[in-house]
């Protein structure tokens, strides 16, 4: 198969960037698509054409969340639940054009080319993502009983990787699905349960000051969701937080 | 050098409960004065730090990646073992051991492993303290499911994802920690060098992967936790930033490496399809649970089916070998990996294989008549949909294609029970070290031990070590020592990026990486001897001088440059292979995942030498380029019955 791909191509984050055409010929159709980007970097550093497309990638299996291509539109291509590695040309058909580039998003900065910082999502963990424990002294693993469904479901929302793939679909660049992953999967555990109304209203407040557009409701998020993170954690945000902001739960 | 493996005294049970009691410890107002850092954030990294951070220490922890989320224990699938007996199936925190002894062929040091196992139900209260979303049953207890090398369920697991499900509870016990402000996260950073100073680990030098910058880091004490060396056979299941430097580069300044020839290899991935390859995908080793892996009997079958004139379900029950259950009735399927994985080979250097002659088949056929398709959907489901993804072919179908590849690495820096190098100041965790696992590890091992270390066994032994730290008073990173090493990684980039200068013929560091990878695999791979290791080390020698003279590194040290990064990590598997050859040409055995061609039973089973070989192999670097000097730690089994490993 031979392709005519179009890169967003950016030197680094203070640097303008523009698409660069480059074209490649003889790729099978098993090949994976950061394949065939290795594919072209060979040629790119074997002729001395230029600087190699910088990507992210690592672990090549769809689960470490590392790389997120916007490709003809959509984030991590054309497959429906999948993430850019997971992508292969067979997808594709022979002779196509194809653009690719970053994440866009405000609180996404280009690092290189297809690079970009997406150290907001860590720092939205940060705020409260998590159960408070320290290592030892917690109970026996078995001693509070987990009904299967809500184990389940908790389970459902905390296959979210992290790509960051939900922002990049988003025209808001909203982090709600991010945010309502992680606020869900813990809240639907008793253990999440005690720290849930805290957890939600710091997790939101540090959304809003990374710079995350507001959630009107278009669930593009959830269509392009890799793992196929559902809207329904969205709601179950929203319930969470007026809960903790209006509601019984709110601080005294 | 001199190994001190400093196991405590008394019984083995109670080793690690007497070694707690009378170790030194830190008080809390002098924890805050206690610098560390922490190398890696997958699960050893990770939650040495957040327990770290929690003691009161201050932690500066730093990955190569955008996020700690990403390291790869994030890619493991099947579970995590723990001596629960949840099952009452007959397990026990003495099982567990023996089990994993075993596994290890009797080369693994007794007394960790005895404290591994002893620590590994306090990691699943600790999990699902975190949150972890741990699989149930309908009674909402956790639920088991088996693993190789193993007769009872301790297999913990969430869906086909543990590794993620731990890595992120892990992260979030870290996430914590940094908004409290004990743990400070440097994210894509290497580190390039180890700063020693009057024999002790003082710091890192680390190179900030945005800008390029250098950047001086000094601490009380220094932790490893990055991992493995997997990679360095290019085609692995290892992730494609994973690598050994870091490791490689204590070595270099004296902490020994132990037992480099142990790799493990696993019996089922998606085979190899073509040379643009750049990795290869796993399926969890929970499949063996219900799948039955099978070879056409007859040949012609198998040449019909390569040759795609016959599909696999065209061959009738009566015409298809089983070989596990053939040859292991007791364990059948799931027997431990080098045994599955050598098995695998033998059927196709036979000539039975299928695919493109080195696969065999992974079959589910039995257990969705005998569970209906919706259990196991519900067990396997999203590890199917990933073969489906990748091989557009539907494994509810048609049976599972699959061939052994590269997966974890047993051998690393040599530690001792306080999980402390050869060199003071510097410890090692999970997959870093060599400790637990001997020559094979068992699946769902990995995690526990990961864990193990980094929750349960550094925050006491570091104290150990730190306890007199606190008259040291902070390290200055001001020192010529650290002035020399920033000097000396400055030095070494300029070198790699010099080649293409006077090259007549220009590569990519890619194609010496498969090239290395390819050596590795064919003559240093799943089967060994003497000419197969001699001819690795000239080929390897060869690549190395032709890496020197054309490698072709684009760019500058002082911007985003992944092809730098692939260039110094390559720079090091080069000695690195050196060493595992020279280890694998040394241990004139066979044992776990380790054969010697030479050595093996009538039947093709592994045939160890207990009395010459029964010891780990310790190296000490000498300089490039020159034959490194090996140092015994003999094996003592005290509590365990040394026997042949069988699994008939």
């Amino acid at each position: 198969m031979k392709f005519t791909l179009h890169i967003w191509r950016q030197e680094n984050a203070r640097a303008k960037g523009h698409f660069e055409t480059y074209h490649v010929d003889n790729i099978s159709d098993e090949c994976s698509f950061l394949e065939m980007l290795d594919i072209l970097n060979e040629q790119l550093v074997n002729d001395n054409i230029a600087h190699p497309v910088c990507f992210d990638n690592d672990c090549r299996e769809g689960i470490c969340g590392m790389c997120g291509l916007y490709i003809n539109g959509r984030p991590h291509g054309n497959d429906d639940g999948v993430t850019t590695c997971q992508l292969h040309m067979r997808k594709f058909n022979d002779g196509d054009d194809i653009w690719i580039e970053p994440w866009r998003a405000k609180p996404f900065p280009v690092i290189r080319d297809l690079v970009v910082d997406r150290t907001a999502f860590d720092k939205i963990i940060q705020a409260g993502g998590y159960i408070s424990t320290t290592t030892g002294g917690v109970p026996d693993a078995n001693a509070i009983l987990i009904p299967k469904h809500k184990a389940d479901q908790a389970m459902d929302a905390a296959e979210c990787i992290g790509c960051g793939a939900c922002v990049a679909a988003c025209k808001n660049a909203s982090a709600m699905l991010f945010v309502s992953a992680k606020v869900s999967h813990l809240a639907l555990l008793p253990q999440g349960q005690v720290e849930a109304a805290d957890r939600v209203k710091k997790m939101v407040c540090r959304m809003d000051e990374l710079g995350f557009g507001g959630c009107t409701n278009t669930y593009a998020c959830e269509a392009e969701c890799p793992k196929q993170i559902k809207r329904q954690n969205i709601s179950r945000l929203n319930r969470q937080w007026l809960g903790a902001a209006f509601g019984r739960d709110r601080k005294k | 050098m001199k190994l001190d493996s400093k196991i405590p005294e008394g019984p083995l049970s109670e080793k690690w409960t007497n070694y707690k009691a009378a170790q030194k410890l830190v008080n809390p107002a002098n924890k805050r004065k206690l610098n560390i850092i922490v190398v890696g954030t997958g699960l050893a990294g990770a939650s040495a730090a957040a327990s770290l951070g929690a003691l009161g220490f201050n932690v500066d922890i730093f990955c190569i990646q955008d996020s700690p989320r990403r390291a790869h224990s994030i890619a493991a699938q099947g579970g995590i073992n723990a001596a629960k007996n949840y099952q009452n199936d007959g397990d026990s925190v003495e099982r567990l051991f023996r089990d994993t002894i075993k596994g290890g062929d009797y080369r693994a040091r007794e007394a960790n492993v005895y404290r591994l196992a002893e620590v590994s139900g306090s990691i699943i209260d600790q999990c699902v303290a975190q949150g972890v979303p741990f699989a149930r049953d309908y009674g909402g207890l956790l639920d088991n499911r088996s693993f190789g090398g193993a007769q009872v369920s301790r297999t913990f697991y969430a869906r086909g994802q543990t590794g993620q499900q731990l890595l992120i509870g892990a992260y979030s016990a870290l996430s914590r920690e940094i908004e409290r402000g004990s743990v400070k996260l440097h994210e894509r950073c290497e580190m390039m060098d180890l700063v020693v100073v009057e024999g002790r680990a003082r710091g890192i030098i680390v190179r900030n992967l945005v800008t390029g910058d250098l950047e001086r880091y000094a601490a009380h004490a220094v932790v490893m936790a990055t991992g493995g060396y997997g990679n360095i056979y290019y085609l692995s299941t290892n992730a494609m930033n994973s690598n050994g430097s870091a490791a490689w580069i204590c070595h270099r300044h004296g902490a020994a490496f132990a037992n480099p020839c142990y790799v493990q290899i696993h019996p089922t991935c998606i085979p190899v399809h073509g040379d643009y390859q750049s990795k290869l995908t796993l399926m969890s080793e929970s499949l063996r649970n219900d799948g039955r892996i099978w070879v056409p009997k007859k040949k012609e079958d198998a040449e019909a089916i390569r040759a795609k004139k016959l599909k696999p379900t065209d061959i009738p029950e009566e015409d298809r070998d089983y070989y596990l259950e053939r040859r292991y009735p007791a364990f059948g399927n799931l027997v431990p990996r080098d045994v599955a994985s050598r098995a695998a080979k033998e059927r196709c250097d036979a000539g039975y294989g299928v695919g493109t002659g080195l696969a065999v088949f992974l079959d589910f056929s039995d257990a969705i008549k005998r569970l209906g398709i919706d259990v196991v959907k519900a067990r396997y489901g999203n590890l199917f949909q990933m073969y489906q993804k990748i091989t557009d072919s539907n494994p509810y179908e048609t049976p599972m294609m699959i061939y052994p590849a590269i997966h974890y690495s047993m051998g690393g820096l040599w530690v001792d029970y306080e999980l402390q190098t050869t060199i003071p100041g510097l410890f090692a965790a999970g997959e870093a070290n060599f400790s637990d696992h001997g020559a094979n590890r068992l699946g769902a091992s990995a995690l526990m031990q990961g864990l193990a270390d980094g929750y349960f066994v550094l925050p006491y032994t570091m104290q150990n070590y730190l306890s007199d730290q606190i008259y040291v008073g902070k390290i200055s990173d001001q020192t010529p020592e650290f002035a020399a090493a920033e000097e000396a990684v400055r030095q070494r980039l300029a070198r790699l990026l010099d080649v293409k200068k006077n090259a007549a013929e220009k590569h990519s560091v890619d194609y010496f990486h498969k090239a290395l990878g390819r050596v590795m695999w064919e003559y240093c791979g799943m089967a060994r001897n003497i000419e197969s290791l001699t001819k690795a080390e000239e080929l390897v020698s060869d690549l190395e001088n032709k890496f020197w003279q054309e490698v072709n590194i684009p760019g500058s040290d002082n911007e985003f440059n992944p092809d730098l990064e692939k260039g110094y990590r390559l720079e090091d598997y080069f000695e690195l292979a050196h060493l595992i050859i020279a280890d694998a040409r040394h241990r004139e055995e066979s044992c776990g995942g380790h054969f010697r061609t030479e050595h093996q039973t009538d039947d093709g089973e592994t045939l160890r030498d207990d009395e010459n070989f029964m010891y780990v192999a310790a190296w000490e670097y000498q300089g490039h380029g020159k034959p490194e000097v090996m140092e015994k730690e003999p094996l003592n089994y005290e509590h365990i019955k040394i026997v042949k490993r069988n699994y008939k």
